[in-house]
């Protein structure tokens, strides 16, 4: 079946099974492995994807319903050279240690900033309780999506 | 410029954030194939026959194969070689391997993993370490000489017996830890190729990559010569990929296919069922004290549930059985451990290594016995608390760096846990507020026999920067980077022109496993001299350039040398031009100290690692917060105080202090992996429960000033130490809050609840 979506900012137009995994389509089809699968059946949050701006998990979600929807993942959010500023706070504060759980985090996080651009401490853990992370205690993640928020929120930066 | 000490930003963070960083799981590779495992579904059978004719034509299959297509020995093991790569008479726990199918496609792969049936007699199990040990417990190894035990170790000093009888104050008591899932976020993967000229390489997600090459070699049949294997970075490993997962098995299906790449993967599920655990342990303890607090005499029993195979299982024992007294002066013990063979899940190596286990008993009868005499926890501590040149409980000289007693003391004065008798007092309404705190201890390295080493390699690359060949995996605790930082401050040069090459068999030295707590000091120590070497060609060879004598004054700076009464300088890539391809490379070797004493009459324990010479040291304390209702523990704080030595990276430092604390909180309050006869009841992250954000308090990392003479730039390892602390913290603060102990971990909301009842 033939899909068109918007993915990282390009149209894109895909033949694949209307059934094929969407974390499948990315990584196998597309060769975006930056989304990865921990569990496959919805409780990790590191194939978190953002659709229509809303994150959603891609080992849940089903290639035909890719069509017409405007979908990030990791590896449009920013470039290596010039990350988003999330990313940037996750590298600096020390976010990051195995980084499998990285790419679904930081989507979760720029997905949060966006409804709400000043979280407490509470709210970011709320924020992202459904994305587990096994190295880091998550005590970084929350100081670097702090630092994000504050950053994010001076124009001038 | 300054390297040592700086919190760099780890160097793998930019690739990971922006998803561009390449783990195991993510080869896929033009024309790849996949490979999958039928696991066994059932805890002890004999086979009577495996039908696979049927599986075989289904379209897309390539090809099914049982353990009669494996050439070699068939056996997997690091010490005791027992675990099938593919079953043959036996299964032993439900996720042994039992057929491997190769196919296309994923569809293929899992309608032939359902289509084969194995044609099982079940025989009786044994599911409880101290029933198989039993006469009449059934055999998981017909031919161990030894029934059901792996490997039993005794230690002891002074007399124990008569010791309790002078003792003024007894603690008994038997408490029980559960099996632990590593859950790493990225399950076991790997990707293999046969090559056109009959090489075999591997990519894996693994701890190990020297060590797979010997033991693939050996259960396949294949010259090590022939395997390479390359480690990416891990996506989370903690011990579990400390040992052969899915190396062998990816072996034999890319030799059923020539020159095409296969690809495997397990499941969260897969990976929950046939996975090593944490031991499941029952300690059985007994503490005695005289009056003034001086511990007098420990008694412990420990058994170990080593699941049906070795798989370091005696080697957990025996570094448990060496810490099982904590960090304290003890001049009577008698201590000892048996590791058992059950058809359970296999336990194997997890962070701790079977520290974890001994020291959540030790710590909570230590508090017992505080309350016992009216001693303050810390006080009582710090009254026994090792000095260097005390004798351990097992009556081995602390000969390194000892700072058991500086973190004590640093804790104590801690303005939070002074403050703790307010901060109780504020608890809501059907609130119970309490502070419990612990000592914690951890030994490095391989022990006395097997020999601890590392070789370093370093290259000045033709562009005048450094390359780094890292030895030893990073799994995610950035060891690689704190390669790099070590590298920098030897040759004066600035983060930016190090390049990392990763553990490959093809390009980096054998430097041993990413466990252990060892990875920074034993290569790091290797990597100096390496460093050392390459400098003083570079420096030569910049002295011939500035025709200066020897011994004049010039001094590597980013970039170059330059001679510093002249001011005259020389780039690197200029260095590099001049000096023979050799010349640009350095290479290194360092082996670890060891102890040269033998503490017990049973000197096989040696070669199981006892005992060590270099411990990291800590005090935890745990803030907790229990509601009445409904008997749900949370931790609101929650402070660590660390001796690992000098920090080289204080922010890599305080990643391994949370995460280790986060696992450690994890096992504390919800982590159960629960078994019925067998069976696994907690396949997957819905019921086997890790914390979340929501479940973790901000933690504070702090630590001693501290020097370990014989460490990298004075550092100690880091990697495993924090995660000891927190159960033993939170049972004690959790009797500082209710009075209670309860004995059977995790502390879930109903076991303290059943407990706050019979309080009642
Ligand atoms: S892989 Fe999708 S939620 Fe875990
Ligand atoms: S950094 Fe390893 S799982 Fe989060």
């Amino acid at each position: 079946m033939k899909i068109s979506f918007i993915l990282n900012g390009t149209e894109t137009c895909i033949d694949v099974a209307p059934d094929k995994r969407v974390i499948d389509v990315l990584r196998e089809d597309l060769c975006l492995t930056g989304t990865k699968e921990a569990c496959g059946s919805g409780e990790c949050g590191a194939c978190t994807v953002i659709a229509d701006g809303e994150t959603r998990l891609s080992c849940l979600m089903l290639a035909a319903q890719l069509e017409g929807r405007n979908l990030v993942t990791i590896e449009g959010l920013g470039s290596e050279k010039s990350l988003h500023p999330v990313q940037e706070a996750f590298m600096e504060h020390g976010a990051v240690q195995c980084g499998f759980c990285t790419p679904g985090m930081v989507l979760s996080a720029v997905a949060l900033l966006k409804k709400n651009p000043g979280p407490s401490r509470e709210e970011i853990r709320k924020g992202i309780s459904g994305n587990l992370c096994r190295c880091t205690g998550y005590q970084k993640i929350v100081d670097a999506i702090s630092e994000a928020a504050v950053k994010m929120g001076r124009p001038d930066k | 410029m300054l390297n040592i000490g700086m919190s760099i930003p780890r160097l793998d963070a930019r690739k990971k954030v922006s998803g561009l960083e390449k783990y195991a799981a993510d080869f896929y590779g033009l024309d790849f194939v996949w490979a999958g495992v039928k696991r066994a579904g059932i805890p002890h059978a004999r086979i009577r026959g495996i039908e696979i004719e049927s599986a075989k034509k289904i379209p897309g299959v390539i090809n099914v194969l049982t353990c009669r297509d494996v050439k070699g020995s068939n056996r997997q093991g690091v010490v005791r070689k027992d675990e099938p790569v593919l079953a043959d008479d036996r299964v032993r726990h439900c996720g042994d391997a039992v057929a491997l199918v190769i196919a296309e496609d994923k569809m293929a792969l899992s309608r032939a993993l359902e289509q084969i049936i194995p044609d099982y007699d079940p025989i009786p199990g044994v599911f409880d370490p101290e029933e198989a040990l039993k006469t009449e417990a059934p055999l998981v190894h017909e031919d161990n000489p030894e029934k059901n035990l792996l490997m039993k170790g005794f230690l002891s000093t002074g007399c124990a017996e008569n010791a309790f009888n002078e003792c003024d104050a007894v603690v008994e008591a038997c408490f029980e830890v559960p099996f632990q899932e590593h859950a790493y976020l990225e399950t076991e993967a790997g990707w293999a190729l046969l090559n056109k000229d009959d090489r075999l390489e591997i990519v894996v997600s693994t701890q190990t990559p020297f060590r797979d090459r010997a033991e693939v070699s050996e259960a396949i049949g294949i010259e090590e010569e022939k395997i390479r294997i390359i480690a990416p970075y891990c996506g989370g490993a903690f011990g579990g990929k400390d040992g052969v997962t899915v190396q062998s098995l990816l072996a034999l299906a890319a030799l059923c296919c020539p020159e095409r790449p296969v690809k495997m993967w397990w499941g969260r599920e897969e990976s929950f069922i046939s996975s090593a655990k944490r031991h499941m342990a029952r300690l059985y303890y007994r503490l005695g004290a005289k009056s003034d607090g001086k511990f007098h005499a420990l008694e412990a029993r420990i058994y170990y549930d080593t699941g049906p195979y070795d798989h370091l299982g005696g080697v957990v024992m025996a570094l448990g059985l060496e810490h099982a007294g904590g960090a304290y002066r003890i001049p009577n013990t008698d201590l000892k451990a048996w590791s058992v063979y059950t058809n359970n899940p296999v336990g194997g190596p997890f962070r701790g290594f079977g520290v974890v286990q001994v020291t959540a008993a030790m710590e909570q009868m230590v508090d017992m016995l505080a309350v016992e005499l009216a001693i303050d926890p810390v006080e009582l501590r710090l009254r026994n608390a090792l000095g260097k040149g005390d004798k351990n409980p097992i009556g081995v000289t602390m000969s390194g760096s000892t700072g058991i007693e500086e973190c004590l003391a640093t804790l104590k004065g801690n303005p939070l846990w002074e403050d703790r008798e307010k901060w109780k007092s504020k608890a809501g309404s059907f609130k119970r507020r309490g502070a419990g705190m612990t000592s914690v201890m951890q030994g490095m390295g391989y022990g006395p026999v097997v020999p601890d080493v590392a070789n370093a390699k370093i290259e000045l690359t033709e562009g005048g920067k450094f390359r780094v060949f890292c030895g030893v995996v990073d799994m995610g605790q950035g060891n690689a980077t704190t390669y790099a930082q070590i590298a920098c401050e030897v040759l004066g040069q600035d983060i930016r022109d190090m390049e990392l090459v990763l553990p490959d068999t093809s390009k980096t030295l054998p430097s041993g496993s990413a466990s252990a707590s060892r990875t920074t000091y034993t290569f790091g120590n290797a990597l100096i001299g390496a460093a050392e070497i390459l400098k003083e060609r570079i420096l030569k060879c910049a002295n011939r350039v500035f025709m200066n004598g020897e011994g004049s004054d010039i001094a590597l700076i980013p970039g170059g040398v330059r001679n510093i009464p002249s001011g005259q300088e020389i780039s690197l890539s200029e260095i590099a031009g001049l000096l023979g391809n050799s010349e640009r490379l350095a290479v290194s070797r360092f082996q670890a100290p060891v102890s040269t004493e033998t503490p017990a009459e049973d000197p096989i324990l040696r070669v199981y690692g006892v005992p060590h010479v270099i411990f990291s040291f800590g005090a935890h304390a745990a803030f907790i917060e229990v509601d009445e209702l409904t008997g749900r523990i949370e931790v609101v704080k929650y402070i660590t105080v660390t001796d690992c030595g000098r920090i080289i990276n204080p922010q890599l430092f305080e990643q391994q202090m949370q995460g280790g604390v986060a696992q450690g909180i994890g096992y504390a309050l919800m982590e159960d992996f629960v078994t019925e006869r067998g069976f696994v009841n907690t396949p997957d992250l819905a019921t086997y429960i890790i914390p979340t954000a929501m479940d973790m308090p901000d933690m504070d990392s702090i630590t001693v000033d501290a020097y370990e003479p014989t460490g990298p730039f004075g550092l100690k390892g880091a990697g495993e130490v924090a995660c000891n602390g927190p159960l033993p913290a939170i049972a004690n603060a959790l009797a500082d809050a209710c009075g209670i102990r309860v004995l059977r971990s995790p502390l879930t909301p109903e076991r303290v609840l059943a407990e706050m009842n019979k309080e009642k």
